[in-house]
């Protein structure tokens, strides 16, 4: 899908830059042991902006549940409707979420619960950004 | 006169805070609605700052209120419903000497300070208190009325407008391009809509509870039912349409399971209140219409978007804020107009507040019964934004009507309108009002 091309700022760069190298990285608070995503200037706990730090995830996780998208906002997006668009909740930390779009998912039929894997997008301008497929095994209960 | 967004102290957004202090000491006296339209016409007569004007002249009438008595004016300066004056394109001549203008060219247009307000109403000579209460009228309503109480203003205008401008809206911007700045990115480039974080949510209640997206339809009816006898709303106006549950399962969705009828439609209008002392109120040409108690919720997503789970857990601690403030359990409300934009999300409140006992994951049963405003389980007889357009203020308008014996074909008659709860705007971040017949 032709996903718009994130141009890292200077508070997402970290995290941009490490998808061009197919990692994903979640700002920490290294005081509180807090992860953070969408990145914050300071530390939804402690307050902290001197404290952040970026932290490689394993790039594994689980479906929470997802909606379809018959009306989108984006312009690039717009031929691709209907999409699924999921919440995957990351194993280090299931209160952090990403979003996908489950490449390769027929429309609606998105598995909630499933376990998921990191894969990564390249879009127009060469910037990579993550994306998520469906692991073998387990499901969640 | 330079007027600022109300301080946090204002706000009652924490639970163990105990009967609000001004307790029934706050009074509703009166209502004022612009007409409405789906998007500006080109005139100056019916630009947002127009309709403003209008609404507050009409809430001044019906409370009977000479408007040298009125001392303040708490509102929203932002009108926008997600359209915008196109950055470079001129200001119409006809609007600039239309109105006495402020320092920004584009307020009356496109936006409302207090300050345009008060050059273009000469008749309010006495105002010296004025504060913005931003977002929606959720929040100018608590800011109103905690000010009322503090006694810095004795008889106070409340104001929310909204304008709407051709073209879709969320559309243009950064949404029509092809790069996207990298913080925004993490979470836009996946094109959700605005109803996507609540379909979501919704989705995992309907898996959680075992419901389903049908089980809403009863509700969508009902709503719209309730908003073409809303005359001051836009589908009573412009298209007094009733639907079918059929209508509502085969509509196109927007984010599944979000359908249109799940969404609001944007339109331009402006609803204005007059408040008061509990004092003051006795004499005035209305029923006063109390206000027990106003509390503010903060929840914040840990997250992209907010879990089912993080909602549950707001909307209760806003339950339970409502009740310790306003000295009341959930038995004592006789009806609920809590927010409805978008519809999806209108049980998190209901559960939140265990309204008639209902516990999390039984609103769409409780739907299947009576919850007409003729029923012994009103919800939402405003019709709220389902069934009067996107305002956020139908909901505190029927609250004041109901308890006032206004509210004509919606008024309440199984059950006694004694006390009624509004608020909104979303169930994890919004400002909520109890509103009384007596003052407790």
């Amino acid at each position: 899908m032709a996903k718009q091309s994130p141009v890292p700022d200077e508070l997402s760069k970290p995290f941009w830059d490490a998808a061009n190298k197919e990692k994903l990285v979640i700002q920490n608070c290294k005081s509180c042991e807090r992860l953070h995503h969408p990145p914050k200037t300071e530390c939804d706990l402690c307050g902290s902006g001197s404290h952040m730090e970026w932290k490689e995830m394993s790039g594994r996780g689980t479906i929470y549940n997802y909606g379809v998208v018959f009306d989108c906002p984006i312009r690039t997006l717009q031929e691709d409707q209907p999409f699924n668009v999921a919440v995957v909740m990351l194993e280090e930390d299931p209160g952090i979420q990403m979003y996908s779009h489950m490449p390769g998912i027929e429309v609606d039929k998105v598995p909630v619960g499933a376990a998921v894997e990191i894969i990564f997008e390249t879009t127009g301008s060469g910037q990579k950004v993550p994306e998520w497929k469906i692991s073998e095994n387990e499901t969640r209960a | 006169m330079t007027t600022e967004n109300a301080p946090s102290s204002m706000y009652r957004d924490r639970e163990g805070l105990g009967i609000w202090e001004h307790r029934g000491k706050v009074a509703a006296v009166g209502i004022g609605h612009s007409p409405t339209a789906r998007r500006w016409d080109g005139r100056p007569e019916s630009t947002v700052g127009a309709l403003a004007l209008d609404a507050l002249r009409k809430a001044i009438a019906d409370s009977g209120v000479d408007p040298a008595d009125i001392d303040g004016l708490v509102m929203d300066g932002t009108t926008t419903t997600g359209a915008h004056w196109t950055a470079g394109d001129p200001i119409p001549q006809d609007f600039i000497e239309y109105f006495n203008p402020s320092s920004d060219p584009l307020d009356g247009l496109a936006k409302l300070s207090a300050e345009w307000i008060l050059k273009n109403m000469p008749e309010l000579k006495n105002v010296t208190f004025t504060m913005y209460g931003p977002g929606c009228m959720s929040n100018s309503i608590v800011v109103a009325a905690q000010a009322i109480g503090d006694g810095l203003t004795k008889t106070c205008l409340v104001l929310k407008g909204w304008h709407n401008f051709a073209g879709r809206y969320y559309q243009g911007g950064e949404n029509a391009l092809d790069t996207v700045p990298g913080t925004k990115g993490i979470s836009s480039i996946w094109g959700t809509p605005a109803s996507y974080g609540t379909a979501l949510q919704f989705a995992e209640y309907c898996r959680k509870y075992n419901k389903t997206h049908d089980m809403m339809a009863p509700a969508i009816v009902q709503w719209k039912k309730n908003g073409l006898v809303f005359p001051e709303g836009f589908w009573a106006q412009h298209r007094p349409e009733e639907i079918t549950a059929e209508d509502y399962i085969s509509a196109r969705w927007i984010a599944k399971p979000a359908n249109l009828f799940d969404n609001d439609i944007p339109i331009m209008v402006t609803g204005a209140y007059l408040f008061t002392t509990a004092e003051r109120a006795q004499d005035m040409k209305q029923k006063p219409v109390y206000i027990l108690n106003h509390v503010s919720s903060r929840g914040k997503a840990r997250s992209l978007t907010p879990t089912l789970e993080e909602v549950e857990a707001e909307t209760a601690s806003t339950g339970r804020k409502i009740f310790e403030g306003a000295g009341i359990t959930a038995n004592d409300l006789s009806f609920e107009n809590m927010y409805d934009g978008f519809a999806l999300f209108h049980q998190f409140h209901l559960e939140g507040l265990g309204f008639r006992g209902i516990k999390f994951g039984e609103a769409l049963d409780f739907y299947q019964t009576d919850i007409s405003p003729q029923g012994p389980n009103p919800i939402s007889p405003s019709g709220g934004n389902v069934g009067s357009g996107r305002t956020r203020f139908w909901m505190h308008t029927d609250c004041i009507q109901q308890i006032q014996g206004r509210a004509g074909e919606r008024a309440l008659t199984k059950v006694k309108p004694e006390i009624g709860v509004s608020g909104g705007p979303m169930p994890t971040g919004g400002n909520f009002t109890v509103w009384s017949s007596t003052p407790g």
